[in-house]
């Protein structure tokens, strides 16, 4: 087998990598907990009783898990590396190769399952003679045998999987990127646009990035030169983990930032959805006149969705408009129910255009006493069960309904139990 | 000569192919259907209003129970619509196990339809191997949250724990072995004649009746809609994933079959790209208020569950409880459309509409 040759070859260079590695460990763990000291004393100083007051004892553990995580992903870097080696001998193809058959993929994937378990504990028991005592240096030599058997067993879906974990890795790296390169001023809003920015070119970039990096990897395997492109791997994953420490650092101090209980930056922002609402509400006024809306507002709690409020005589009018008319076309009805305000009740509908892709919520505010308003089941026929509910539940009248009965309560039910006065018919009381 | 008349038949509630407690009164003239009346509410429980004396973290559990072959997504569309009028920041990992759970339970629940769709029109086996394969699914939730179908795993900022030990790795190599079960099942079933003879074109609607309706999932991309709200209206983390939307365009349950047959296929493909990028650590919940309380105002969010669009309407008063809480449920929704199926059709061919919609009961009833 080559993989004794591996052995020879690469003994020296793994336990340079291990000592690294859990060099590497410590720093981060202690940078670690740092960050989360600083970010408790922090915590400190906010007047709100934060959820996580366990977290002392916690933290320790937390701590450890960090390190033990950060050192097995150095040394799965490591095994790739090997493993990468021996493609470059190897007369195998790679492991993504889609034409294998079933039968060598399951026995693969059972020969993998096993060798990850035993890699597994192989770890575990490392990292624990590492902390007592000297380094991996002691291990006996058949036990590294083993594990490079193993690791080589493993090499084919570990070569799958550096592919995504590098995805990852990039996904983080072009967020902070993003955020650093970025060359609009750092005021509060503008920051946080920027890093909504950010996010999606990250996203982006993500993908982008898991292609490259497959095709990356797999030119490495039949480059005769492994051992600098290993080197590059390494060097790579361990930018990529800098980043992720970066990047969890600007995530804490943000949420430090908002947990010191500064007002929300989008406040002052116009909403995105502004214009459309202002379309809305043109496109309205000329069809139909002035006064037939009570309201109009940008619903900034609800994904900013434009939000109509119809006067109670103009409610139908205003639905079969937004359904017919060709700039708004609002062939869809998400959702349809009402609620009792105790002062009114009112009905909120959620409607969306296919053609447009846009949405708009459509309510109007119905007198308690009356409790009647149209129904609006001849527009859209999904209104017709809603419609039924919000009768059954809560006792408004719409007229114009195919079949205005109870849908989910028994026919002989008394009262409204959605109302807020509601209380309980009992016979026997 | 031969004499027909009409005859009311009582189909349910107790009925095994309704799956669930609905009942459906039918009108025939011999075998053809001339009216169908469903009759819906044997499973109401009033989950809003009791929601309107609980704290937001409690409403959890009560999500679980309607939709309860996919409850995870239930599970997070209260968390988001709360999240979403907090504007709170998930923590990455979070995202990443929310998004792992969800498609795991999509597929589960796809993997139930399957099974007891072929069982209910005659096919013994294919509910075999369906619920083989279920299982699976379900140790792994229970593995991660204790629970096999009531899962109560998610809270507002996070998940209430995070993955043990191998547990994405389990998820990883389930991938593989789901994909090559799959296509098991296109050989079993998907050519088969007497199967297709069963579904094609039956249960036809088009793509304006399907809007009028309010349908939404398969019920609406099987008549050639393009929408889908993890791609359109992308949440938590979707946005990062390669996937693409099953379309198709004949409007029939043979359609509805495929859509569901591929997302199953597309759900694990965000599953395994989801565990690709699965960061190694970092918290699973965010620093949220011990008690939770959004701001006063109102929101309504929308998200993709296996049966359609399912959304949370919340007002709040800015108290611990919501004013009020409404929940948009799919099923509902889609089972509107059964009636108007149904009219001028076999009676065979009930349960193969029914079916097809993809109804819960828990759901449909709230």
């Amino acid at each position: 087998m080559t993989d004794k040759q591996n052995d020879s070859n690469e003994g020296l260079s793994i336990e340079e990598q291990k000592k690294k590695a859990a060099a590497e460990a410590k720093a981060k763990a202690l940078e670690l907990a740092k960050q989360r000291q600083a970010e408790k004393e922090k915590a400190a100083d906010v007047s709100e009783p934060i959820a996580e007051e366990r977290e002392l004892t916690k933290e320790e553990l937390k701590k450890k898990a960090a390190a033990e995580a950060k050192a097995k992903a150095l040394e799965l870097a490591k095994q790739r590396q090997a493993e990468k080696a021996k493609a470059a001998e190897g007369s195998e193809p790679t492991a993504t190769e889609p034409e294998l058959t079933k039968e060598e993929l399951k026995k693969k994937a059972a020969a993998e399952a096993k060798a990850k378990a035993l890699e597994l504990a192989k770890q575990r028991q490392a990292e624990k003679s590492e902390t007592t005592k000297a380094p991996q240096s002691d291990e006996p030599a058949d036990d590294l045998a083993k594990q490079k058997a193993l690791a080589a067993a493993k090499a084919k879906a570990a070569a799958a999987a550096k592919a995504k974990a590098a995805a990852a890795a990039k996904a983080k790296l072009a967020r902070v990127g993003g955020g650093d390169t970025s060359t609009e001023p750092a005021s509060d809003d503008e920051k946080a646009k920027a890093a909504a920015k950010a996010k999606a070119v990250a996203a982006a970039k993500a993908k982008a990035a898991a292609a490259a990096k497959a095709k990356a990897s797999r030119e490495a395997g039949t480059d005769s030169t492994t051992e600098s492109a290993g080197d590059d791997e390494k060097a790579k994953a361990i930018a990529a983990a800098k980043a992720k420490a970066a990047a969890a650092a600007k995530a804490r101090a943000a949420a430090n930032a908002k947990g010191a209980g500064t007002e929300p930056v989008a406040e002052e922002k116009p909403s995105p959805n502004q214009p459309i609402l202002d379309t809305y509400r043109k496109v309205i006024k000329e069809h139909l006149g002035e006064d037939v809306l009570e309201d109009s507002y940008i619903n900034r709690l609800s994904k900013d969705v434009p939000t109509l409020v119809a006067k109670p005589e103009s409610y139908y009018k205003i639905a079969e408009f937004l359904k017919y008319n060709d700039q708004l076309r609002f062939d869809y009805l998400s959702e349809m129910h009402g609620t009792d305000f105790e002062t009114h009740f009112e009905v909120y509908n959620h409607l969306y255009s296919y053609n447009h892709r846009q949405s708009v919520a459509l309510k109007v505010k119905i007198d308690r006493t009356i409790a009647t308003t149209h129904s609006i089941t001849p527009l859209w026929e999904g209104a017709n069960w809603p419609e039924r509910e919000t009768y059954d539940l809560l006792g408004i009248h719409f007229e114009g309904h195919p079949n205005l009965t109870r849908i989910m309560l028994p026919d002989d039910w008394v009262g409204y139990p959605l109302r807020k006065d509601y209380e309980p018919h009992d016979v026997e009381v | 000569m031969i004499r027909t008349e009409e005859m009311l038949l009582n189909v349910g509630p107790q009925h095994p192919s309704t799956h669930g407690v609905f009942r459906i009164v039918l009108k025939i003239d011999g075998e053809t259907i001339i009216e169908a009346t469903p009759v819906i509410g044997y499973l109401h429980r009033g989950t809003e209003k009791l929601a309107e004396n609980l704290q937001y973290t409690q409403i959890i559990p009560y999500t679980d129970r309607m939709d309860y072959l996919a409850a995870m997504t239930n599970n997070y569309v209260i968390c988001h619509a709360v999240e979403t009028m907090m504007s709170l920041e998930i923590p990455e990992r979070a995202e990443y196990l929310r998004v792992i759970v969800m498609e795991l339970g999509r597929i589960a629940s796809h993997l139930v339809w399957f099974g007891t769709y072929l069982l209910d029109i005659g096919a013994m086996s294919p509910f075999l191997y369906a619920f083989r394969e279920r299982e699976a699914i379900i140790n792994m939730l229970n593995e991660i949250c204790g629970a096999r179908l009531t899962f109560n795993y998610m809270r507002v900022g996070g998940v209430k724990w995070d993955a043990p030990e191998g547990w994405i790795e389990k998820v990883r190599d389930f991938v593989p072995y789901m994909r090559e079960e799959l296509a098991g099942y296109h050989d079993l079933v998907t050519g088969n004649e007497i199967f297709l003879n069963r579904v094609k074109g039956i249960g036809y609607y088009t793509k304006e009746e399907a809007l009028n309706f309010s349908l939404s999932g398969a019920n609406l991309r099987c008549t050639g809609t393009n929408w889908d709200l993890r791609k359109d209206e992308p949440y938590s983390i979707y946005d990062r994933f390669d996937f693409h939307v099953p379309v198709f365009h004949t409007g029939d349950a043979w359609a509805r079959y495929q859509c569901r047959m591929q997302e199953i296929e597309e759900s694990l493909k965000i599953v395994e790209q989801a565990v690709e990028q699965f960061p190694e650590e970092g918290p699973v919940m965010a620093k949220v208020p011990r008690i939770i309380k959004p701001p006063k105002g109102e929101a309504f969010v929308r998200i993709e569950s296996p049966r359609g669009e399912i959304g949370c309407y919340i007002a709040s008063e800015g108290k611990k409880e919501p004013y009020r809480l409404k929940f948009r449920r799919p099923s509902f929704y889609n089972l509107q459309i059964l009636p108007k199926l149904l009219v001028g059709e076999n009676i065979s061919n009930l349960i193969t509409i029914l079916g097809g919609i993809d109804i819960v009961l828990g759901e449909v009833d709230g």
